[in-house]
């Protein structure tokens, strides 16, 4: 089967965020960057895919140049080849714009993919947009926040967490999957792969090639705010008996911050 | 108009959509334009009264067989059908699992914008302002949206539920058809976990144990904690779901869940900045750690600084007496 992952560059997890108030963005100096994690269970799910069923794992990242750094790290995971779609703009948190971009390379440039492999959401942005988009985009069918998936033929049923249980979903394929935390545990790069992975050629498709019109690759989103949350104070800190102090915080909680 | 999609658990509309009604409702009424709730399945008329009492003004009945089950593409295709006779200014989804896969779908059908988990809706020159956070909470970003319908999901647990009044209002039936063919994926069975405990992001108040605990076995301490509230969950550090010690969906955090209880309760958590991102617009936080040190009491209303395993019980106790009075 084939199999199209799709990943982003992001800063990792233990980042501490600073903004650029004049520009309203994210300031990108000094961050460590990353494939997004939940991207990193799509990777691997491709990969066990192809080991059980065949076929190839083709990673595609839509964004500047320094994303080939994260699409390097999947072929190392293991993936067949992997793809830049060269977007210059700068982070416009419109998960339409970038889910127009890619069902149009998906059309173009990717057409018989049985399996389109998404992270259920980037970490940053959190939109959890642009799968469920495509998908629309598209005409398939999805299953997202997924955490074990079958594929049968040209079927599949994939689990899916929801409030306090899960949901059994069956697909035709081709369809849409993200997968969340727990889907799988994801390999780590082996030096063989790391070599092979440097050697690869990593084709860029031009957003000029997939013939968007203005209007399409216009933001919906008008950003008219960015801020971090006011830090919270540290509160008052109670030592002692075990039993006093349960007793006092209980009587706080009640009198003071009156949530019981 | 602008108009809010009520979902529909277990045969009733779920809290969450409610909240997003009663927000409705407000901004609606700073913009001068009227509330409505639209109904997707097979026989959900019945629902109409609950919609009413929160504030609708009108509900739409998009009622079909091909709806009975979920399905994010039939859905999807109702409510584009809905937008382009109802044509509202805005369409509000609550951020549930089913928001969360719908909402997408429903705005690139229409070619709209879609502003996703918001905490906060504001009114601005007559055009609605929506607030949501980005990094899992580590900045929060406020925009606007381009186009129109504006499409939206709503936290939940963040929107204050208004009051519930008897009301009745017009319901308009609508009739959509789903074409044979369309609907290549639905849901077929939903499987619910066998303790039914609440989910973390719709919990009043959430209790959360990391590697402080030690073990799986003594999540035992803080799930009996958690019983004593009426509507707690109980969290977890990733550390102490990366161990096998409990079930990712349990995680609270940048690859888990953010979560805003009124009572968040960290026992033997660190606090790492992963961590902090997720649950730091709780109401109030409260920590249990034994190291003066941990990164939690900074961020913490009270601690105690202390052994959990002598705390936790204690402060059950403590609870149950307090709250029985």
């Amino acid at each position: 089967m084939n199999i199209l992952v799709f990943v982003k560059r992001v800063p990792d997890t233990e980042s501490r965020i600073r903004i650029q108030h004049e520009t309203k963005s994210i300031v990108e100096d000094g961050l460590n960057f990353v494939v997004s994690p939940y991207d990193e269970y799509a990777v691997e799910e491709a990969l066990k895919l192809r080991e059980a069923k065949g076929g190839t794992v083709r990673v595609v990242s839509v964004g500047k140049d320094e994303a080939v750094a994260v699409l390097r790290k999947c072929l190392a995971m293991g993936a067949d080849e992997a793809f830049l779609v060269k977007d210059d703009s700068p982070e416009t948190y419109d998960g339409l714009r970038t889910a127009r971009i890619i069902a149009r390379a998906v059309e173009r440039k990717f057409a018989g993919t049985d399996l389109l492999l998404f992270g259920k959401q980037s970490v940053g942005a959190d939109n959890s947009q642009v799968p469920a988009m495509v998908a629309e985009l598209l005409g398939l069918p999805q299953a997202t926040v997924v955490t074990k998936l079958e594929v049968e033929g040209t079927s599949a049923t994939a689990l899916r967490e929801i409030e306090g249980g899960m949901e059994k979903v069956a697909l035709a394929l081709p369809a849409v999957v993200t997968a969340q935390k727990g889907l799988n545990e994801p390999r780590y790069e082996t030096l063989k792969g790391i070599m092979a992975a440097k050697k690869k050629d990593i084709p860029v498709v031009k957003l000029e090639e997939l013939g968007l019109g203005p209007d399409e690759l216009a933001s919906q989103v008008e950003v008219t705010g960015l801020d971090v949350p006011a830090q919270r104070q540290a509160g008052r800190i109670l030592t002692g008996d075990p039993a006093e102090t349960a007793r006092e915080l209980v009587r706080l909680l009640r009198t003071e911050a009156k949530v019981i | 108009m602008i108009a809010v999609f009520m979902e529909k658990r277990d045969g009733k509309i779920k809290k969450s959509s409610l909240e997003a009604l009663s927000e409705a409702k407000r901004r609606a009424g700073e913009m001068g334009v009227e509330t409505a709730a639209i109904l997707v399945g097979d026989a959900v008329a019945d629902l109409a009264p609950a919609a009413f009492g929160r504030g609708a003004a009108k509900v739409y009945l998009i009622e079909n067989n091909y709806l009975a089950d979920y399905s994010s593409q039939a859905y999807a295709l109702a409510l584009a059908e809905f937008v382009r006779e109802a044509k509202p200014a805005a369409i509000f989804f609550a951020g549930t699992a089913m928001g969360r896969d719908l909402a997408p779908r429903v705005a690139a059908r229409l070619g709209a914008g879609l502003a996703s988990d918001c905490v906060k809706i504001a009114v601005k020159a007559g055009a609605l302002e929506f607030t949501r956070p980005i990094y899992a909470g580590k900045a929060f970003l406020s925009l606007t949206l381009r186009s129109t319908p504006k499409v939206a999901t709503l936290r939940p647990n963040v929107f204050p539920l208004g009051e519930a009044v008897p009301g009745a209002g017009e319901v308009i039936k609508m009739d959509v058809t789903v074409p044979d063919g369309t609907v290549k994926g639905r849901v077929t069975e939903v499987i619910k976990e066998e303790s039914a405990e609440v989910d973390v992001t719709e919990a009043d108040m959430v209790i959360s144990g990391g590697r402080g605990l030690k073990g799986p076995e003594n999540f035992a301490l803080l799930r009996d904690l958690a019983a004593v509230f009426p509507r707690a969950a109980v969290g977890a550090s990733r550390s102490a779901v990366d161990s096998g010690w409990i079930g990712h969906s349990h995680q609270v955090g940048q690859t888990g869940k953010t979560v805003s209880p009124n009572l968040y309760i960290a026992v033997g958590i660190s606090g790492a900045i992963q961590h902090l991102a997720g649950m730091s617009s709780s109401k109030v936080i409260v920590a249990v750690n034994k190291d003066a040190e941990a990164p939690i009491f900074k961020v913490a209303d009270y601690g105690i600084l202390g052994d959990l395993f002598e705390v936790v019980p204690r402060l059950k106790d403590e609870l149950k007496k307090a709250l029985a009075e």
